[in-house]
């Protein structure tokens, strides 16, 4: 028997201004099951998302729910025909409790006033139905990221919800708030919810997924059955012919070791231990690749290496000198280049014209100053040159980043910091949010400028980026380094079944 | 392209200043007098010789006090504190040059470090408790200008008062000759008549002018005016590339104190000579309206500048006249603030959004128009 079809969405396509985010995508989601939406970052998946919950308005397409065509122009749209979305970032608010905070916008009235009584009672109901643990009086501030989610995963069962999606839910999740997420998960699907899952683990997808949708630079590569595909078999799907193969050029890693961690302890920004005795060591011309679940420390790990956050113990020698106590600034001036996870956080200045985005960094040495003046014609043409030797592609160097494409403005941060030949390129999620042939440049020119004998940090999600680029790689989990492998004789299951701690607890196993 | 610009430059100000003139027209209409009679008396008295210099004088210490205001706001840093630290800057540059007798061109200046320095050190309390306990800016800055307000009165009492003056209009003694700032009306008036009334062009819009001209080099040529700049555009994005933000909090107040602490001087050194208790108030204030209709720019600031001096100059002949209450134009002047702010941002996403449709085209196609670099997209 064919279960009905809970969600259809046939060919749609949405540009933003440079990128088609999604084209001709298809999808078709069977009621009661869990079908996972994979792709590598920026293939589309949170766009398609986005527009099935109604945030964004598709440019061409179909989209039907429980067979009916529908089309969406507000979230709230989406929520009356029982579609709800738990967002990677959460929203709730900290100083509300969890009661509050679920029925926020959909408070039960009574005479006027909030019907506090029913409101608690329907949420235990809902919580006790469900298996989901929670305690309606907690203020939001003191949960745990795993209970937060539990509780945006009620507040959507709470306006009705039948269809649930949920965006990357375990990026932010340590392992056993994995666990109990996906025991959740099933039991939702076993009261006849149908679950969206995005996500681009591939363990995590095949453990927990009936379906699974894969797409590929805003397109639908395949639709298939959990059971019928290994993790490398999706690997491939997911990178298409783009798969990054370890590079068989010779390059030099000779001795030299141009940055070496010894015991490097850092308090996080919750004041606890949020990198312990960290020892690490990047020679020159080595890609050193930093595998981990986000959140466990590769954040707190560059922070430290650039001088933003300060060490609680350890010592940190760059090119062999001690710079543990320098400023940020006479680190970058030393030659440490930075590609930041959040371009648009760390690494740009989106109002500012793309010239003066090419000397952020590296506004006090040659060409983009003298002496204590800015050089406006040195700085121009230096842009000009990233520009050109990047494939930037942009009508001009004055007008603003914001203006740029997402591939664009990464090709600006990267080439900005590799025009100014550092010694060591600390590179974080150097290809996210991109299109597949920006992905590929970045690719190239880490090869490259590894084979002219940089230096790299490379800090990525995406393990196949890691595998195949990285000439050593190192797993980092709750603050420490956990594993160091071969990327040669690696697999992405091996490498995730590292980053959860499957095999580094001693004799306990997570799963 | 430029023409382009400059009609995006220029449509925000001009779209706010005639809804500011047709709000202030409706109100009059509403109290039963004919706008365009008020308009035209206004306009006519405000384009005398006169007028025209009173506009000046007045421009002159608002221009310095939106300079002053916008070194902080260029880096999202309120110092609400302007008013407070002109004010203390007039008395003890005042009581300073009072004090002393210099060759004149020595004299003015000794006056002028003065008043910086005072304005600075008073700002720089601001700065420093934010960066050491992170007290925000705009809760010190207020503050610290009611300590100033208590300051001005206690020192007056105290120490700073002429003691020979036996009026109740305390104030300090009279600064000498040489410390006194020319007047430039044998400048104007080779050019126009004779100035009628007394009145003087004052000699202080140079310095307010050259004020201007180092603000805007500062932050557009120098080093640390681009990382001031970009701290303000994007806090975090500066402190990867490098800047110290404790630094540049710091070196911020410090600018922005010394810039108010200028603010005074017009009064000081070209019309009365001491501080005494009719000095004038609100500049401080008046300047956080000037430096937002500028929108935080040089020109721009001066822009706002004249036309507030303006309005105030030409504002009396409604009251001589009897067309309408003179108080219509801070009405005029609120409706141009408001409006400023909104159409700027209006503005900046119509522009914004410009751009990125520019960009996705130009970027699209094969071979960009007007673009040289023969690679440029060929693989699309």
């Amino acid at each position: 028997m064919t279960p009905a079809i809970a969600v259809e969405l046939t060919g749609i396509t949405k540009r933003f201004p440079g990128v088609i985010a999604n084209d001709d995508v298809h999808i078709r989601v069977a009621e009661g099951e869990i079908h996972a939406v994979v792709g590598e970052n920026g293939a589309g998946k949170s766009t398609l998302m986005k527009i099935l919950y109604g945030m964004l308005v598709p440019d061409e397409g179909q989209m039907t729910v429980a067979g009916d065509e529908v089309s969406f122009s507000s979230p709230g749209e989406a929520i009356d025909r029982g579609i709800g979305m738990v967002h990677q970032h959460f929203m709730l608010a900290d100083n509300l409790t969890v009661l509050e905070n679920v029925i926020l916008g959909a408070e039960p009235k009574r005479r006027g006033a909030i019907d506090v009584a029913a409101a608690r009672s329907s949420l235990e109901e809902l919580g006790a139905s469900y298996g989901l643990d929670i305690h309606p009086d907690d203020m939001v501030e003191t949960l745990e990221v795993g209970e937060r989610q539990r509780v945006e995963i009620i507040k959507v069962l709470y306006r009705g919800a039948k269809i649930l999606i949920l965006d990357e839910p375990t990026a932010v999740l340590v392992p056993q708030e994995v666990e109990e997420l996906f025991r959740n998960l099933r039991e939702l699907k076993a009261q006849g919810h149908t679950i969206i899952f995005i996500d681009h683990k591939l363990t995590e997808v095949l453990e927990i997924a009936d379906t699974i949708t894969v797409l590929r630079a805003g397109r639908t590569v395949t639709t298939v059955d959990a059971g019928d595909v290994t993790a490398q078999e999706l690997a491939e799907l997911m990178i298409g012919g783009d798969l990054p193969s370890p590079s068989t050029a010779t390059h030099q890693i000779d001795d030299h070791v141009t940055l070496a961690l010894a015991g490097v302890s850092v308090i996080g920004e919750d004041e606890r231990e949020a990198l312990s005795e960290v020892d690490l060591a990047i020679h020159r011309g080595e890609i050193l690749g930093v595998a981990g679940v986000e959140g466990n420390g590769q954040g707190e790990l560059i922070e430290a290496i650039l001088g933003l956050r300060p060490l609680a113990g350890g010592s940190l020698i760059f090119n062999g000198e001690d710079i543990g106590q320098w400023a940020v600034r006479r680190r970058r001036e030393s030659g440490i280049g930075y590609v930041p996870e959040d371009r648009h956080r760390r690494g740009l200045l989106l109002d500012a014209p793309l010239w003066e985005n090419a000397m952020l960094g590296h506004q006090t040495v040659e060409p983009f100053a003298k002496g204590s003046l800015i050089d406006r014609s040195g700085a121009r043409n230096a842009t000009e040159s990233i520009v050109d030797r990047f494939d930037v592609r942009t009508p001009g160097i004055d007008i603003t980043a914001r203006a740029l494409s997402g591939g664009n403005q990464q090709k600006l941060v990267i080439g900005r910091e590799i025009a100014a030949d550092p010694l060591l390129l600390i590179a974080a999620h150097p290809t996210r949010g991109i299109d597949v042939g920006a992905q590929a440049a970045v690719w190239e020119e880490l090869r490259r400028v590894r084979a002219e004998g940089l230096s790299v940090l490379l800090v990525s999600a995406d393990l196949h980026e890691l595998i195949g680029l990285a000439d050593r790689l190192v797993v980092m989990l709750g603050g420490r380094i956990v594993a160091e492998l071969n990327p040669a004789d690696t697999t992405p299951r091996l490498l995730g079944s590292h980053m959860t701690g499957a095999d580094v607890d001693d004799g306990g196993s997570p799963a | 392209m430029t023409a382009r610009r400059v009609v995006m430059a220029l449509a925000a100000p001009v779209s706010a200043f005639a809804f500011s003139v047709l709000i202030s027209s409706a109100v009059l209409v509403a109290v039963g007098t004919n706008p365009i009679d008020a308009w035209a008396e206004m306009l006519s008295f405000g384009m005398r010789l006169e007028t025209l210099v009173e506009t000046s004088n007045r421009a002159t210490p608002l221009y310095l006090a939106g300079i002053a205001v916008a070194i902080g706001f260029r880096m999202n840093l309120f110092n609400i504190g302007v008013e407070g630290q002109y004010t203390i800057a007039a008395l003890l540059a005042a009581s300073a040059g009072a004090a002393m007798t210099l060759p004149a061109p020595l004299h003015i200046l000794v006056i002028i470090i003065v008043a910086m320095l005072v304005g600075s050190l008073f700002s720089g309390v601001a700065g420093y408790l934010k960066v050491t306990r992170g007290v925000h800016e705009v809760i010190s800055t207020i503050m610290l200008n009611a300590i100033a307000w208590a300051m001005v009165g206690y020192l007056m009492r105290t120490w700073l008062a002429d003691p020979n003056d036996t009026t109740l209009n305390l104030k300090t003694r009279e600064i000498a000759e040489s410390g006194r700032f020319p007047n430039l009306n044998g400048l104007l008036q080779t050019f126009t008549r004779d100035i009628k009334g007394g009145r003087e062009l004052g000699g202080f819009i140079i310095v307010a002018a050259v004020v201007g001209i180092v603000f805007h080099l500062y932050l557009t040529r120098t080093r640390s005016g681009y990382d001031l700049r970009i701290t303000g555009l994007n806090p975090f994005a500066a402190e990867a590339s490098g800047v110290d933000p404790k630094a540049t909090v710091i070196r911020a107040m410090l600018l922005s104190g010394a810039v108010a602490g200028l603010i005074g001087l017009p009064e000081i050194l070209g019309d009365d000579f001491k501080y005494d208790l009719s000095f004038t108030k609100g500049l401080g204030f008046a300047g956080i309206a000037v430096a937002l209709i500028g929108r935080n720019h040089p020109a721009g600031i001066a822009v706002g500048a004249l036309l507030f001096g303006w309005l105030d100059s030409a504002a009396p002949i409604l009251d001589v006249r009897g067309d309408a209450p003179r108080e219509i134009v801070s009405i005029l002047q609120g409706v141009v603030v408001l409006s400023a702010v909104v159409a700027y941002e209006v503005v900046s996403r119509v522009r914004q959004a410009q751009e990125a449709r520019d960009t996705a085209i130009a970027t699209a196609v094969p071979q960009p128009a007007g673009d040289d670099r023969a690679d440029a997209g060929v693989d699309q």
